[in-house]
């Protein structure tokens, strides 16, 4: 074994001094030719001043930009402190030591010094103190490996601690999947290895099977009359979950989400579904898809339900209104707004399409082309998302068949769309045929809206889209 | 030059890892590698993904790669006060936020970016920039290119056609630049204006600079006869075989991890929360029925989300109660014009409906955002 007695090094200042260079016993262990550097310091939580190391080209002073510790953290060795920067160049400052930060020497945009201390680290008193030279600890191998190691100039980051489990496991580090801070490997990546091996913990030996679990081998079918074969039996490996939980604070579109619902509770909702045959309506979009491409239009169903809901509210206009915070008046509203609940990565927005009353399907499908494309992007504005009168939700497009919708103030209605599903259906010769069948889910404020006028809406309204052409009666 | 396909690379899967029989290539100090990907934020997880994983000590590497158009800030920049944000959206330009320090720059496929990995020992911009300069005239011997000491290179002794950055880790470090061939210098010139008043901080800025292309000045050159130039002169300086090898930077096999360094990259939190405190101080000129209401606005944000907020409106201008809500939302919240929109949007959900409210509402939040 050759171990490396290295100078103890000026630019480790020790507060209390008398220090010496011991071999750290546990090298003794190993029989395989490796290179380990180290000195340590006998003395129990010491407090090293850790110093800003050189940064290259002549440069004494640089800018502390953030620190990625604070007081009172427990660090690693190679664990990043802070980001400083000098003239376009931003370096990241790691640590040497394993230990716990006592003091930080700056704060952010203070000018920090080449060879002066940064922070002060209370060392571990059971681990050693790495030298001056920033040095690739090698892993535990054979010779032959060894070399093949320089070939592949692979470098491996571990903590002493994870280094040892893996020499007593026989494992090569370089064949482990590090999941900690820049790739490092941690004990649970070594434990997750073996659990792979071989399901247990345990150094394989040459004799012991090893038998991976939940797998069938030929064996089974033979077993009973061949005692010599094995039966294989689900082993137990012990489960290393190291998740936590997260906490955070409710910001941004959640929080938007909790006022808006939080005062939706008060409304007192009431629901009222329905089946609607779209066979027909199908059909007719298809038919009306390539025109509206040609207009360089997107048309999907929703301009037809929007519309069909405009022409609804003008007969029961109840739903188009807004009941005040006293319930001492109901506002009948001039204009449909209809807002369409749309989902984007960020959560739920609801922008809605501005006086429905006076536009035709073509108007609405170019609306919505608009306002998907912002709201997609994230910039949708104001304007978009206020004065909705009337909303409906097409859960659909994702799944569902049944929703119950929560109305968003100050409206007294919405409606959820599920998906459409291909049916069989009696027609009126009592055959069965092929149905395209979407299922609508009202909710309506049950202070000023009752069952039968939202029956009637929903008649109306099923009514103008399973017989598209009797929405032309009615176009305004 | 011989472009290689990644696959038939056998010795660069012995440097990445994989433990096969490798044969070492004839030629050693140096690997020469080409991005197959033009978007930025694969481009730059590269980097990452070279600089955290490989043996620089053997083998140093020249990576070169350009972008769709994108602008890219400096890892301690402030993104409102470096770039017209709006304009960027509307544009849909990205934005990212590179490791390195530095100043902002806007790329585009005009643009080629070089970055040279050694180890940190061996970090030295200078010799790199000479080396391109030195390439450059190899090429086209009357070209007026020079390094200045501020690591840039210049064109004629007055316009800028590179910008240089740089980052140093524990045992690598890069330093790379860009060099402008035939980019789109009207876009380049106003998304690289802020128009976001009342800035504060100490976030490091950028000093702008007169810029040309190069083919302005040599319309027979492409960027394929520059790449090739600045490989011969890196190949010729490290003793290599003038090969380029292409590296597809979305290939999770041959680069593990590269996807999680690659969605980090796009996170809000990496882009916008990673600037410095910094604190606004303006005032929001609203136009209102027939008069023009002064409003202070005085904020402040840390890690990109809202710390302090201050607005001083005329008295009972807004209901006290919704003010104070306001405020109240806006605290903690993203400094973010789509965060800002659906939170101010849902409050109006809750409060009276009250048109003259509405409108007034309305005003002030739009003006609020037209800040973000």
């Amino acid at each position: 074994v050759r171990i490396h007695r290295v100078r103890s090094c000026s630019s480790i200042r020790f507060i209390k001094s008398k220090y010496v260079c011991v071999f750290d016993k546990s090298a003794l262990k190993f029989s395989h030719q490796q290179r380990l550097f180290r000195t340590s310091a006998v003395s129990c939580g010491q407090i090293v001043q850790f110093k800003l190391s050189d940064i290259g080209e002549g440069i004494t002073e640089v800018t502390v930009k953030e620190w990625y510790i604070k007081e009172g953290d427990s660090v690693s060795q190679f664990d990043s402190i802070c980001e400083v920067q000098s003239d376009k160049a931003s370096v990241t400052i790691t640590s040497r030591y394993d230990g716990v930060i006592r003091k930080l020497h700056y704060s952010i945009d203070e000018i920090a010094f080449v060879g002066k201390p940064l922070v002060d680290i209370e060392i571990d008193a059971s681990k050693g103190v790495a030298s001056e030279e920033d040095v690739v600890e090698t892993p535990p191998m054979s010779h032959e490996e060894h070399t093949h190691q320089e070939i592949k100039g692979h470098k491996t980051l571990a903590t002493p601690a994870v280094r040892r489990l893996a020499m007593e496991n026989n494992i090569k580090l370089s064949e482990v999947v590090g999941t900690g801070k820049d790739n490092r490997i941690l004990k649970e990546d070594i434990l997750n290895y073996l659990a792979k091996q071989t399901g247990a913990i345990l150094p394989p030996s040459p004799k012991a099977e090893i038998v991976p679990p939940f797998r069938k081998t030929e064996a089974v079918p033979a077993a009973p009359k061949d005692k010599a074969r094995k039966i294989p039996v689900p082993v137990s490996r012990p489960i290393v979950f190291s998740g936590k939980d997260k906490t955070e604070p409710v910001t941004g579109f959640q929080k938007a989400m909790v006022k808006t619902m939080s005062a939706a509770l008060k409304i007192p909702h009431f629901g009222y579904c329905d089946e609607i045959d779209l066979t027909q309506l199908v059909q007719l979009r298809e038919e009306l898809k390539p025109l509206a491409e040609i207009r360089g239009v997107k048309l999907s169903f929703m301009p037809f339900f929007i519309k069909a809901a405009s022409l609804g509210l003008l007969q029961y206009p109840i739903l188009n209104a807004s009941l005040d915070e006293n319930c001492q008046n109901v506002t009948y509203k001039a204009s449909h707004n209809i807002g369409v609940a749309m989902d984007t990565e960020q959560g739920l927005i609801v922008p809605n399409v501005k006086s429905v009353q006076v536009c035709s399907v073509f108007d609405i499908a170019v609306e919505l082309n608009r306002l998907q494309s912002l709201g997609s992007a994230g910039q949708l504005g104001t304007s978009d998302l206020t004065g909705g009168t009337f909303t409906l939700s097409n859960i659909g497009t994702i799944g569902g068949t049944y929703a119950k919708a929560v109305i968003l103030p100050p409206e007294v209605a919405i409606g959820a769309l599920g998906k459409i599903q291909v049916l069989p259906r009696f027609n009126g010769n009592g055959e069965v045929f092929k149905a395209k069948i979407m299922n609508v889910s009202w909710s309506a404020d049950h202070r000023i809206i009752d069952g039968a006028t939202m029956a009637r809406f929903s008649n109306l309204w099923k009514s103008y889209l399973e017989n598209p052409a009797s929405m032309l009666l009615d176009l305004k | 030059m011989v472009l290689q396909s990644l696959n038939n690379c056998l010795w660069l899967s012995c440097i990445l890892r994989t433990p096969k029989a490798c044969f070492r290539s004839t030629a050693s100090g140096g690997l020469i590698i080409q991005s197959v990907s033009n978007d930025v934020y694969q481009n730059l997880a590269l980097e990452d993904w070279i600089h955290d994983h490989m043996d620089l000590e053997k083998q140093q590497i020249l990576f070169l790669w350009r972008n769709s158009p994108a602008v890219v800030i400096g890892r301690h920049q402030n993104p409102w006060q470096e770039c017209n944000l709006r304009l960027l959206r509307q544009k849909k330009i990205k934005l990212a936020r590179r490791r390195s320090g530095g100043g902002t720059v806007y790329h585009d496929l005009g643009n080629i970016n070089l970055t040279f990995f050694t180890t940190r020992k061996k970090y030295q911009r200078m010799e790199n920039l000479k080396l391109v300069v030195k390439a450059l005239k190899a090429l086209r011997p009357q070209l007026d290119v020079h390094v200045t000491d501020r690591y840039d290179i210049l064109l004629d002794r007055q316009y800028k056609i590179s910008g240089t950055a740089a980052k140093l880790g524990r045992t690598s470090a890069y330093h790379h630049c860009t060099l402008l061939c035939n980019a789109d210098k009207f876009v380049l010139s106003s998304v690289l204006k802020s128009p976001y008043k009342g800035l504060k901080s100490n976030a490091t800025p950028s000093v702008p600079a007169s810029v040309k292309n190069l083919f302005e000045e040599d319309p027979s050159l492409t960027s394929e006869m520059l790449l090739d130039a600045i490989a011969k002169e890196y190949a010729a300086q490290h003793q290599m075989d003038h090969h380029i090898t292409l590296i597809n930077p979305a290939d999770e096999t041959m680069l593990p991890g590269i996807s999680n360094k690659t969605k980090e990259l796009q996170t809000w939190e990496w882009v916008y929360g990673k600037t410095p405190k910094f604190s606004i101080s303006t005032c929001l000129n609203m136009a209102y029925k027939d008069s023009v209401l002064d409003v202070r606005v005085n904020m402040d944000v840390k890690h990109g989300r809202i710390e302090v907020c201050n607005i001083d409106l005329p008295q009972q201008w807004l209901p006290p109660g919704l003010y104070s809500e306001l405020v109240k939302n806006l605290t903690g919240s993203k400094f973010c014009p789509n965060e800002t929109t659906t939170l101010v949007t849902a409050l109006l959900r809750v409060c009276p409906q009250d048109d003259e409210l509405h409108s007034r509402w309305s005003l002030l939040c739009e003006n609020m955002i037209m800040l973000m």
